[in-house]
């Protein structure tokens, strides 16, 4: 199969849903001429004209509305936030009127729309450009999120959300944009709500969502080569959760470690952990772990930076000490 | 140029000095990110110097400003040494920030600078709010909101500039027309004329050519000391260019600024060297001297890389450290 990188697989679903359905706009930042600073969109605008691939001011708040307002009245707007940070400034666009409004309508409206953005630390970008927030909006009810790990899962989720009759928002993680995974030239859609087994083991369960599904491979990699047999999930998408994959797995190999960019306090490894700690207790034969984001603001200098991410080697740890059976508190 | 001949020679050799230390500072950072030395992306502030310098010396070094993610200007026309700027866009721990900030998020707490910012128009409301402390606290102080064209399109700033209008805050909007915000300029991001505005809110308003030091000066003397009399806010409007690209990674350009448009901004109006020429016609300072500051300049920012460089990081202690502020 051909091989295409996250950024590319990102334009293709673009590209192809907006040939399928007029109705679908583009509003952002720089994505027309330039195609976005991380040149994802490069293209489109040639084929779709300005009138469909829109460059806005700087109104993060402004244009996300007006494609709320759009969205309910028959356009298909796709937003693009240029930094994941910058979610914070459209948090009411989103959260209170997006969000809410199909279900304030009694079923009458409907918010069709998909917000782009991305996360991710480890790229020196500092405290404002290195955030990973969508436990914020997995939070609200009525947004589904979705976050992508690899090219495959971005074109996939992509399409779909497009396709949604709800607000969607969609994490990329930026390092990833030039990694390179085999997507089908055939046309595909991932459903929102489906976990992927990444691989199969029976040791110990480590669910990986986004690039951290990249550090459970290399864990579960390490563990290998001690005989230590780890099982990879990537829940694809937080709001739905694949509950039932989820738990079938933890289940099955009676520990489970979830690793997560966002930070710990409150976040998506909380939400899944907890989810497991309650319904697979029984079959459990460690305490769940959580490895994710330190509880910090992401700091500039790179040697403070990379500490405050999961790495490899300290989700391999936790998945020994679960195998030994020790009583430990968690990092 | 035109300039003011009674004042001394040394107010003009100072704002000469402090924008070729911006100049040099920031020829140095971009090496340092050519050579891979610096983590990270970062806004040269080259080709914009007369503006934070023709602000900055019209302020006190108590008085405040706010700054953006291109900021390394603002941070030295405040008055902040080039050891610790060099270590914070290193990461190092002698840093202004202790190396947690970097090039996006520098700040010099004693000479007022609150710190650039990462989002975009995000310190409208924190120049607008160290305004509110000197005004409620009578410290006499002023505060100054430098901010791009590009954040013309936030609705913070609207928020905050009616505010300073209705309460009479001593703040002074200064916003820096580059004619690009990223890679879009600013007739597809601001409809209608700039300055109305602020006019709307019943701020007054006054545009400079940002590339002329002594002009920018003036205009802020004025404002600044108006502001600190009470009769704030204003808001100042700066015709500029940024020479380089929107960050250091920014090299083919062609496709939103015309290269021959580049040219002429660089040829005709750099603020550096037609300051330096003006000071050479008016007889003000002889090339001997010129030269001998500019060679100091370049001394300083050598000896500053190399301490930079040569700086420790912080150990990993500091991760957690600063998250809350100690009581007391
Ligand atoms: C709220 C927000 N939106 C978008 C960005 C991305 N961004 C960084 S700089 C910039 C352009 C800013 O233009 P301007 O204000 O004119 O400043 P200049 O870069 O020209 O100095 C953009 C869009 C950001 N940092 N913050
Ligand atoms: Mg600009």
């Amino acid at each position: 199969m051909r091989e295409i990188t996250l950024s590319q697989a990102v334009n293709e679903a673009i590209a192809e849903e907006m040939r399928r359905d007029p109705t679908i706009v583009l509003l952002g930042e720089d994505v027309a001429e330039a195609g976005t600073p991380f040149k994802i969109l490069s293209g489109l605008v040639d084929e779709f004209g300005p009138e469909r691939v829109v460059d806005t001011p700087i109104s993060e708040p402004g244009f996300t509305g007006i494609a709320v307002g759009a969205a309910m009245t028959g356009l298909r707007p796709i937003v693009d936030i240029m930094f994941g940070d910058f979610l914070f400034l459209i948090m009411d666009q989103l959260c209170n009127q997006a969000a809410k409004t199909h279900y304030m309508s009694g079923g009458k409206l409907k918010v069709p729309m998909v917000v782009r953005t991305n996360m991710g630390a480890t790229r020196r970008s500092a405290a404002q450009h290195s955030q990973s927030l969508h436990a914020l909006v997995a939070h609200i009810p009525g947004l589904k999120v979705a976050m992508p790990a690899t090219a495959f899962e971005a074109k996939g989720l992509l399409k779909t959300a497009i396709r949604d009759e709800n607000p969607v928002v969609i994490f990329e993680d930026k390092l990833s944009y030039q990694e390179k995974a085999p997507v089908p030239e055939e046309e595909y859609l991932i459903a929102l709500g489906e976990a992927c087994i990444r691989r199969e083991g029976s040791d110990v369960t480590l669910v990986g969502t986004s690039s951290m599904v990249q550090v459970a491979l290399d864990a579960a990699d390490l563990l290998a080569g001690e005989g230590i047999s780890a099982e990879v999930i990537d829940p694809r998408t937080i709001a739905p959760l694949d509950e039932d994959t989820i738990l079938a797995s933890a289940r099955k190999t009676s520990r489970a470690i979830v690793i997560d960019e966002g930070h710990r306090s409150y976040g998506a490894s909380a939400e899944i952990a907890a989810r497991i700690a309650e319904k697979a207790f029984y079959w459990l034969d460690a305490p769940v772990q959580r490895f994710a984001a330190m509880d910090v603001p992401i700091p500039f200098s790179p040697e403070l930076e990379d500490l405050t991410v999961p790495t490899p080697a300290a989700v391999a740890e936790g998945a020994r000490r679960a195998m030994r059976g020790e009583l430990f508190h968690a990092p | 140029m035109e300039g003011n001949r009674e004042r001394n020679a040394d107010a003009y050799l100072r704002m000469y000095r402090q924008m070729l230390r911006i100049r040099v500072f920031e020829e140095n950072a971009h090496q340092l990110y050519l050579s891979a030395k610096m983590p990270g992306l970062t806004h040269l502030y080259i080709g914009q110097e007369a503006v934070a310098v023709g602000i900055c010396d019209a302020l006190e070094p108590t008085d405040r400003i706010t700054s953006t993610h291109r900021g390394h200007g603002h941070c030295v026309a405040k008055g902040a040494g080039f050891r610790q700027m060099f270590c914070e866009l290193l990461g190092k721990s002698e840093g202004f920030c202790r190396g947690k900030g970097g090039s996006m998020h520098i700040a010099d707490q004693e000479n007022g600078n609150l710190g650039a910012n990462a989002i975009v128009g995000g310190s409208a409301g924190i120049a607008t709010g160290a305004a509110l402390s000197a005004k409620r606290l009578g410290s006499g102080g002023v505060a100054v909101c430098f901010f791009g064209d590009g954040a013309l399109g936030q609705g913070l700033l609207y928020e905050c500039m009616n505010i300073a209008s209705l309460w009479k805050l001593p703040v002074i909007y200064a916003c820096e027309n580059n004619h690009y915000g990223e890679y879009t300029h600013v007739s597809e991001m601001a409809s209608g004329d700039l300055l109305d505005r602020a006019r709307a809110f019943g701020i007054e308003t006054a545009t400079v050519d940002g590339q002329n030091v002594l002009e920018v000066n003036e205009a802020a003397e004025g404002f600044v000391s108006r502001a600190r009399a009470g009769q704030g806010p204003f808001f100042l409007l700066l015709d500029t260019y940024r020479f380089h690209g929107h960050h250091v990674g920014d090299i083919s350009r062609e496709y939103y600024r015309a290269k021959e448009e580049e040219e002429l901004w660089k040829s005709e109006r750099d603020p550096v060297s037609n300051f330096a020429k003006w000071l050479r016609g008016e007889s003000v300072a002889s090339d001997d001297e010129l030269n001998r500051i500019e060679s100091e300049v370049r001394r300083e920012a050598e000896d500053a890389v190399e301490y930079a460089l040569a700086a420790p990081y912080p150990g990993s202690e500091e991760v957690d450290m600063h998250v809350f502020a100690e009581a007391g």
